[in-house]
């Protein structure tokens, strides 16, 4: 049994399933973290004293940087596919695995940094917003990371079976880390600036 | 696969179901019917899982009913199975009546109604409805229901561990679920991060399956309203369950990681004082949490009317009134039921401007219920009823639903909320909702489709039994509610009321209901020798045993994986009954005009 528009677009519609299914899957997930910056917001509203300046900016820039070119790297390795040179396609994408991997080497700096001066999540109401919501974006990253790995890996022999499907596979893996890094480019500045 | 059909189309359609069967590769037990990844295996996974759940929850409200109409006697028959550390000498404590409380509400809606209605009868019949070989996402599809299952192992598990399950309340507002002593508030939010997983991906899947998979011909407008229904729900649930998944988190924050979201500052529990940094706020969660729990009680209730909708239609060999106003109804309703979630909380002080708007936003939210509810009213209306085992429920919903609905208006204005709220009557508006609102929509759509998922019927005399005794039963666990609330019983008095005066004109009602319960309880057991007799013994069927119209109709009883034997063509609207100038009754979706 074959399932329809797995790979090809339906006409009256203009979309395959997988390509609506992960737009769906980002909508909810724009509610997840909708409701945290909510939260974020109400917090910091009712609040007697924010605090400012508990956060190193500068490890913040630099990761915001790695981000961001982490995307364009992404992108690279989608349009590679699209012009049908898959050893460059593997290249970005490897890139964009290391990339990922540098912006959680650095959190982990960051994170280490505060529990050695004995400020967890219990310390106050901004730190506890700030390990909740950067934590969440963490996960997010590890899970695009485990999805780029499974393309570089077992996942990359779809490539020589289904050139179509595995171009698309690369895509929505390519939607999923543009939102996780947008998510990235509104926590930076409430977190770190504002 | 092995059942006997009526003669002629019947014996050839068993021919074709089996040279179908055996172009497929043969799947193990395991895989057929565990790991299976065929929807309808899934749905009746869901279905039974629901059912299951449903049963348990129903039998820990039987135990809080004894509490309730004899307080502080030894529960007889099970009293010595609770346990010491719950009902020593099976006299019920008031922690375990909280615990009984809040796992009922948690147990009845994610893990008894919504499964059944959107895991099971989603699953089973939306896919046929539309045509489809299957979901769109297989293997999602298992994944969902075995999140499900996670969580509910999770939420049953909690009651063995030392402390007990959650106790404070399904809806779990905090401060007081935050300080909560013992595991069982935890398990309640890891249990329902899984289920709201679970249900994340479910409702991807049966939206893009909705959207991609349709059969030619099948446009929007053709659409059965079952399908319809199903489809703004899923929205709901996409959109409004991630706000509680983050407020899930934020709880386990709180209760692990020493945070204080929830936990204002100077919060003394039990005369000491809170080592926490406070700033918290307490209104978020009931924030966070209502803005899920109100779009769900549109989950709740609108694969109902999807359910009676696809019956009333058949029963009464009629299209259904009004399709478009369904259709633009449910859609409407899908929306304003994500700007209407605090209604629940104008006790909180939190002012007037806000209660303005929300009593506005509830107001207008009725009508496209009412629209509804009178569309299907008006489609009896000069109908020659059959009055068949799920008609019954299915009639049976409508004034049911109509009652809950309009007891909900007084809760939705602030001025007389004030009086009402936290009181019985409130237990009894969201009850008549669902339980002989929505739970009698959902045995409507087992009777009714129990043959295509068999090949064979449920038998109507039990069925009958069991319609008219739950019918009578339900109604006199429930209308009493409204007399306590009205008299100002308050919902959550584990001694039913007897420490309070002013509750002494109503406090017989409590042994009317608990009887009543246990009436529902034993109206509940031809249905479940029905449901497995039928399995095996039941009247074998051919495939459209109710002339219907739809395309779920179009496929073999049982339908094999893959569902259709060939490609279906949709050449009408779903509920051409009674067509002037055609033969029959009934001209199906996918039978083109001459037939």
């Amino acid at each position: 049994m074959n399932i329809p528009y797995t790979v090809e677009e339906r006409p009256d519609t203009g979309l395959a399933n997988g390509k609506l299914g992960i737009w769906l899957f980002l909508a909810s997930e724009v509610m997840l973290f909708g409701a945290l910056f909510s939260t974020y917001i109400i917090l910091r509203t009712g609040s007697t004293e924010w605090p400012h300046g508990e956060l190193n900016v500068a490890l913040g820039a630099v990761n915001t940087v790695i981000l961001i070119s982490s995307s364009v790297t992404m992108v690279l390795a989608w349009a590679a596919l699209k012009m049908n040179n898959f050893g460059r396609h593997r290249l970005f994408l490897i890139a964009t695995f290391l990339l990922a991997g540098i912006f959680l080497v650095n959190k982990y700096f960051e994170y280490a940094d505060h529990f050695a001066r004995g400020e967890g999540p219990w310390h106050n109401t901004f730190l506890a917003i700030y390990y909740t919501l950067t934590g969440l974006h963490g996960l997010h990253i590890l899970g695009g990371m485990i999805v780029m790995a499974y393309f570089i890996g077992p996942g990359a022999s779809l490539w020589k079976r289904s050139p179509e499907q595995f171009t698309n596979r690369i895509e929505y893996t390519g939607l999923y880390w543009h939102f996780v890094d947008l998510v990235w480019i509104f926590l930076f500045p409430i977190l770190y600036l504002l | 696969m092995d059942h006997p059909t009526t003669p002629a189309r019947g014996v050839q359609e068993h021919a074709h179901t089996h040279v179908h069967e055996h172009a497929h590769e043969e799947l193990g037990f395991w895989r057929k019917y565990v790991f299976s990844l065929d929807h309808k295996v899934i749905g009746i996974q869901y279905a039974v899982t629901g059912l299951l759940f449903l049963l348990f929850g129903f039998t820990l409200m039987m135990i809080m009913r004894w509490q309730l109409a004899y307080p502080g006697k030894a529960i007889p028959i099970i009293g010595g199975l609770l346990g010491v550390a719950n009902a020593p000498g099976g006299i019920m404590l008031p922690e375990f009546y909280n615990q009984l409380g809040a796992m009922h509400g948690t147990i009845m809606v994610f893990m008894g109604v919504v499964p059944l209605a959107v895991g099971g009868f989603g699953n089973f019949v939306l896919p046929l409805q539309i045509g489809a070989p299957d979901m769109a996402f297989p293997k999602l599809n298992m994944m969902s229901y075995w999140s499900f299952f996670l969580g509910g192992v999770t939420m049953i598990v909690s009651f063995f561990l030392p402390g007990g399950a959650a106790n404070s309340g399904w809806t779990s507002y905090a401060p007081l679920s935050v300080t909560a002593i013992g595991n069982g508030q935890t398990m309640w939010l890891i249990g329902m991060i899984f289920l709201i997983t679970s249900s994340l991906l479910g409702s991807v899947n049966f939206i893009v399956t909705t959207v991609q998979l349709r059969a030619k011909g099948l446009s929007w407008m053709r659409l059965p309203f079952f399908v319809w229904a199903q489809f703004v729900t899923s929205f709901l649930l996409l959109l409004a369950f991630p706000p509680l998944e983050a407020a899930g988190v934020l709880q386990l924050m709180d209760r692990l990681a020493g945070t204080s979201f929830f936990l204002p500052s100077g919060l003394v529990v039990s005369g000491k004082a809170l080592t926490v940094a406070g700033e918290g706020n307490p209104l978020l969660w009931q924030h966070l949490f209502w803005f899920l729990a109100h779009p769900e009680v549109y989950v709740l209730i609108l694969p109902a009317m999807g359910i009676v909708s696809e019956v009333i239609a058949n029963n009464t060999r009629k299209p259904l009134w009004g399709y478009k106003a369904l259709v633009y109804s449910v859609i409407f309703l899908g929306f304003m039921s994500f700007i209407v979630w605090a209604h629940h909380m104008f006790m909180t002080g939190m002012g007037t401007t806000m209660s303005a708007f929300f009593q506005t936003t509830t107001m207008i939210i009725s009508i496209p219920s009412v629209v509804i509810l009178t569309a299907l009213l008006l489609s009896l209306w000069g109908a020659s009823i059959r009055f068949t085992t799920p008609m019954l429920f299915a009639l049976a919903f409508l004034p049911m639903f109509g009652i809950g609905g309009l007891t909900g208006l007084p809760l939705g204005l602030a001025p007389s909320d004030i009086h009402l709220h936290d009181t019985y009557y409130v237990i009894g508006h969201f009850h008549y909702v669902v339980a002989p609102g929505t739970i009698f929509a959902l045995f409507a759509g087992i009777y009714y489709w129990f043959p295509k998922a068999t090949g064979r019927k449920m038998n109507d005399t039990l069925g009958v039994i069991h319609f008219v005794g739950s019918f009578i039963a339900i109604n006199l666990v429930f209308f009493p509610m409204f007399i306590e609330g009205l008299a100002g019983m308050n919902r959550r008095m584990y001694d039913g009321g007897t420490m309070y005066t002013h509750n002494a004109a109503v406090l017989h009602w409590n042994v009317v209901q608990g009887y009543a319960a246990w009436a529902l309880g034993v109206f509940q057991i031809p249905f479940i020798v029905n449901f497995f007799m039928s399995i095996k013994w039941g009247k074998a069927v051919d495939r459209n045993p109710w002339e219907a119209t739809t395309l779920e109709w179009a496929a073999p009883s049982p339908p094999g994986h893959g569902n259709f034997l060939t490609e279906p063509v949709v050449y009408r609207g779903p509920y051409e009954y009674s067509v002037p100038g055609s033969a029959r009754d009934f001209s199906p979706q996918f039978e083109p005009e001459k037939a």
